[in-house]
């Protein structure tokens, strides 16, 4: 399955960058992860929590990162084993370019399933990968940017348990 | 009036009673002293080099007996094929290693690395995930053309070649087959695929092991439609028991459509670990398992070519078909697309010059084997589309075509060395353009149009050779064992009757219509039979039940010994009533002196032999039981023509059966009621493949097909009311019962007939591009048909 898609993030290429390949937001902004630790040196250890249709499992895989061009291109690729699920394993080549309102990032994902994934899951998988991605992108921006109305922001700020929006710009701000 | 007794009675299936109260006794509601449970760690990847198995951390959890590997398995046996198919250059296939648990390579999703034994079923799954495999994942051959280039994956490194082998038949006939196409006033080509589908019988396979210290003798409880071959394919070849140490019991079997008929690896592995353990050991497959373990069905893709004259005749066919064998060679699998399929490519045409060209082909996918039809679907699927798409390139009425190149005298060789004993084809078709209504067609159509709907008509006839089979010839054609059935004719003291059979009934329905032979002979009441079968300590050697044998080749043997019984009861009569021999008469359940009013009850006679107190001992033996073997001397040869009647939605591709009409020649009926039971399950098979079904691999090898949310089985909603007749029997003339076998009929004769339809339909609808539509012909497939 391959799938392809843009953002416009409010932030220069070096925020973005530098944010992608941090573990601590990538674990925020990677859905269902409970674990994310390593660098981009030696690659990241992750642990995922997802339900795929019928299938709920806990996926635990390498995401290692290569082809680093700073700040404009890298490319990063793993495999999750979720034991009787099967496994999912795929890449992401990710791209920066400077825009007018900050960093325009394009992605071309490819991803495969197999073992019960793709038995039980395979005319949902493409959907499914398509809202994780959606997901990811979207948490990373909000994590980047802040979300876009600023009174919605104080309140998510006031009431949320969780990271507060934009905390990674204002972090490296 | 119809009868209630015997040949020809509709008397309902007494094993249903207990099937339908829940009293049946599956291998499944056994459970020994002692089980352990076995669970199987299957490879997720199609291809795969095992690197490591580390079964440490696993082997230590709680509850957890043993765990196996394949390297437990070094030294014992692999899993035999049955059939050796010689190619056209005279060479033997290749034939791979199939060992118990994988060895060194993984081959399918699905392929059992390790097997973990324990207390309990979650604690053999639990411990299967703490197994720390690791395999590096290769290139996987999925496509079958792919896979036989040069440079593709090799499924089996050793033979270097997942070419199989490159069967032709008759090779002799070849050349004159191409110089009656290059002479042919037209010639008709059409490719095809034959789908993968996957049997699905509702019961799961099952398996217990059991091993007996104290006498050393091993004990295997399965699913299987043949326990005396698992008996010996298991005890000679894998584990090295002998027969007389092994005893194997197949019980009430919920179904198996050809796919219980083969030995498995978890069957040889439960035996195997129970005698390891000295505990019985069982493994139940899930319905997910079953889709990855199970043995596949049909998946061919066949070029197929219609020569004929400028009046019509059929002068040639010509086919090249890539068989997919998957990984491993199952049981029976080479014989599939070779024997079950080439030598039925006649059909029911007079077509002097065949030839028929198999490439079967080793792919990264579950084994394939034989699915009810086994062969001859795909072969009659081929013909008798070809036959329609040549009738509307020449714009003539299908059935007319058909009808003007009947085979209309028998016996009749066929091309493709099989001779037709009795047949009369024009008869079915004569009954099914009245019973299907084929003259009110086109109200029916012009109704529909109203509505906005398109209506097709599909009809095709098909033939097949079942009650297989002659074991000297099968023994020519490579089969690795004989075909012959065999039984046992019990007559208890007070003249009831058990009948054990080689003959495995698994839905058939034999503990019904066996009796009913038995009651015809000898005038007793059905009740009084009693039909014993599935185990091979109580039955004599016996081949099992597939290819619509039982009746032909295993009601023959029970016809054999029952007549031998027969023969010695009326020796007793003829003492008891001071009579000669040649005398005495059988009728109603007496023996009388022909000419007398002496009689003696049959009753009487049985209890003689078994208190032989005024008994003729100095001439025969007290007692009165016989067995008999049955070998045929050839294939019976059901036949007939099936019409099917679609609506298809031309805004969704949507395909609706209004209706099937279905007329058989099976020669004699011993139960009409079941004939047409089978005819009924059959056609729905037939409709799942031809509509729903479909097994799908992705390019990597992974299985996308393996649950009921995505292979889509018939349901009785899929499926009209059946018009069924098999009114034209033409009697076998080469088995003592002049049956033909009904078990297959409907899965072979009805795909073509649905595609057919649908083909007519669109057609009609204006969208005259469209000869052929792929199986299943799914919305999306009519849809994009119409829109070309």
């Amino acid at each position: 399955m391959k799938m392809s898609d843009s953002r416009e993030i409010a932030a220069s290429p070096e925020v973005v960058w530098a944010a992608i390949l941090n573990p601590e937001v990538l674990k925020e902004c990677v859905p269902g992860c409970t674990e994310m630790s390593g660098t981009p040196e030696e690659g990241f250890e992750a642990t995922v929590v997802q339900k795929v249709g019928p299938v709920k499992a806990t996926f635990k895989g390498q995401v290692n990162v290569s082809d680093m061009n700073p700040p404009n291109s890298v490319t990063l690729s793993g495999e999750g084993k979720g034991g009787a699920a099967g496994f999912a394993k795929g890449g992401a080549v990710v791209n920066l370019a400077p825009s007018a309102t900050g960093t325009t990032l394009t992605y071309e994902v490819e991803a495969n399933v197999g073992g019960k994934l793709a038995q039980l899951g395979s005319r949902i998988i493409d959907g499914f990968a398509k809202r994780m991605a959606d997901q990811f992108f979207t948490r990373l921006q909000e994590a980047i940017e802040g979300p876009a109305d600023a009174d919605a922001a104080e309140a998510a700020d006031a009431n949320s348990d969780g990271k507060k929006k934009g905390w990674f710009k204002r972090l490296v701000s | 009036m119809p009868k209630d007794q015997g040949i020809g009675a509709s008397t309902k299936r007494r094993e249903d009673v207990r099937f339908l109260t829940g009293t049946g006794n599956y291998t499944d509601d056994i459970n020994l002293h002692g089980q352990l449970y076995v669970h199987f760690l299957r490879s997720d990847v199609a291809h795969g080099k095992i690197n490591s198995v580390d079964t440490s951390a696993a082997s230590a959890m709680d509850g957890v007996v043993r765990i196996f590997t394949g390297a437990d398995f070094e030294g014992i046996g692999g899993l035999p094929c049955g059939w050796q198919v010689t190619d056209r250059h005279g060479e033997p296939m290749k034939e791979p290693a199939h060992p118990v648990l994988a060895q060194g390579k993984v081959r399918h999703v699905g392929d059992p690395i390790a097997a973990v034994v324990a207390e309990s079923v979650q604690a053999a799954r639990d411990a299967a995930e703490a197994i720390e495999v690791d395999i590096e994942e290769l290139p996987a051959a999925v496509d079958m053309k792919e896979a036989v280039k040069d440079g593709a994956p090799l499924v089996h490194d050793d033979i270097g070649t997942n070419l199989c082998y490159d069967w032709g038949f008759v090779e002799e006939n070849k050349a004159a087959t191409d110089e009656a196409f290059a002479n042919a006033a037209h010639v008709t080509t059409l490719e095809l695929k034959n789908n993968r589908l996957v049997a699905n019988p509702m019961e799961p396979r099952v398996a217990v092991g059991d091993y007996n210290r104290a006498n050393d003798e091993s004990t295997l409880y399965t699913t299987s439609q043949n326990p005396h071959v698992i008996r010996l394919l298991m005890g000679a070849f894998v584990l090295g028991i002998p027969e007389h140490k092994l005893r194997v019991v197949a019980p009430d079997v919920g179904g198996g459509f050809g796919t219980k008929i083969f030995h498995y690896a978890e069957e040889a592995f439960c035996t195997f670990a129970a005698r390891q353990l000295a505990r019985p050991v069982k493994w139940t497959s899930t319905r997910s398992e079953a889709f990855m373990s199970d043995a596949h069905g049909r998946d061919h893709v066949t070029k197929i070519e219609l020569a004929l004259d400028a009046d019509n005749n059929f002068t040639a066919l010509r086919t090249e078909t890539y068989a997919n064998m998957g990984a491993y060679l199952s049981t029976f699998a080479p014989s599939v697309p070779t024997w079950l399929h080439g030598t039925l490519m006649a059909g029911n045409y007079k077509t002097p010059l065949i030839y028929v060209n198999v490439k079967a082909v080793f792919t990264n996918t579950v084994p394939v084997d034989a699915y009810r039809g086994a062969g001859r679907p795909e072969a009659t699927f081929q013909i008798e589309r070809v036959i329609d798409k040549a009738a509307r390139e020449l714009n003539v009425d299908p059935i007319a075509l058909r009808r003007q190149n009947f085979i209309t005298e028998f016996p009749y060789a066929t091309p493709v060395a099989v001779e037709y004993d009795t047949g009369d084809y024009n008869a079915t078709m004569n009954t099914l353009e009245e019973i299907a209504d084929l003259s009110g067609f086109a109200a029916r159509r012009a109704e529909s149009e109203k509505r906005g709907m398109l209506r097709g008509l599909g009809v095709n006839c098909y033939i097949e050779a079942c009650g297989i089979a002659p074991s000297n010839l099968v023994g020519q054609l490579g089969a690795r064992a004989g075909l012959y059935e065999s039984a046992t004719v019990r007559v208890n003291a007070t003249g009831g009757i058990t009948v054990m059979t080689g003959s495995h009934s698994h839905g058939q329905g034999h503990e019904t219509a066996f009796p009913q032979v038995i009651s015809e002979m000898i005038g007793i009441p059905e009740e009084m039979v009693e039909i014993k079968h599935g185990d091979t300590a109580n039955t004599p050697m016996g081949m099992g039940t597939y290819g619509s044998r039982s009746l032909a080749v295993g009601g023959s043997a029970m016809v054999r010994a029952a007549e031998k019984v027969i023969n010695k009861a009326k020796k007793i009569a003829a003492h008891l009533l001071e009579a000669a021999e040649a005398d005495i008469e059988l009728k109603d359940g007496t023996f009388s002196v022909a000419g007398t009013d002496k009689s003696v009850a049959w009753g009487d006679v049985t209890l003689a032999a078994y208190v032989p107190h005024n008994y003729p001992l100095e001439d025969i033996e007290p007692g009165l039981e016989e067995t008999a073997f049955y070998d045929p001397s050839n294939f019976t040869y059901p036949s007939g023509a099936y019409c099917c009647e679609v609506e298809v939605d031309p805004d969704t591709g949507k395909v609706t059966i209004e209706s099937f009409a279905a007329a058989d020649d099976f020669g004699n009926i011993v139960n009409p009621m079941i004939v047409s039971g089978q005819v009924h399950g059959g056609i729905a098979q037939g409709i799942g493949q031809a509509l729903l079904e479909n097994c799908a691999y992705d390019e990597n090898g992974q299985l996308l097909s393996a649950s009921y949310m995505d292979y889509a089985m018939p349901r009785a909603s899929d499926v009209p009311f059946y018009q069924v007749d098999h009114s034209n029997g033409t009697p076998c003339t080469h088995n003592p019962l002049g049956v033909k076998g009904c078990g297959e009929a409907g899965a072979i004769g009805t795909p073509p007939a649905v595609i057919n339809a649908i083909v007519d339909a669109l057609r009609s609808g204006g969208h005259d591009h469209v000869y052929h539509i792929d199986m299943p012909a799914s919305p999306s497939r009519v849809w994009a048909a119409m829109q070309k």
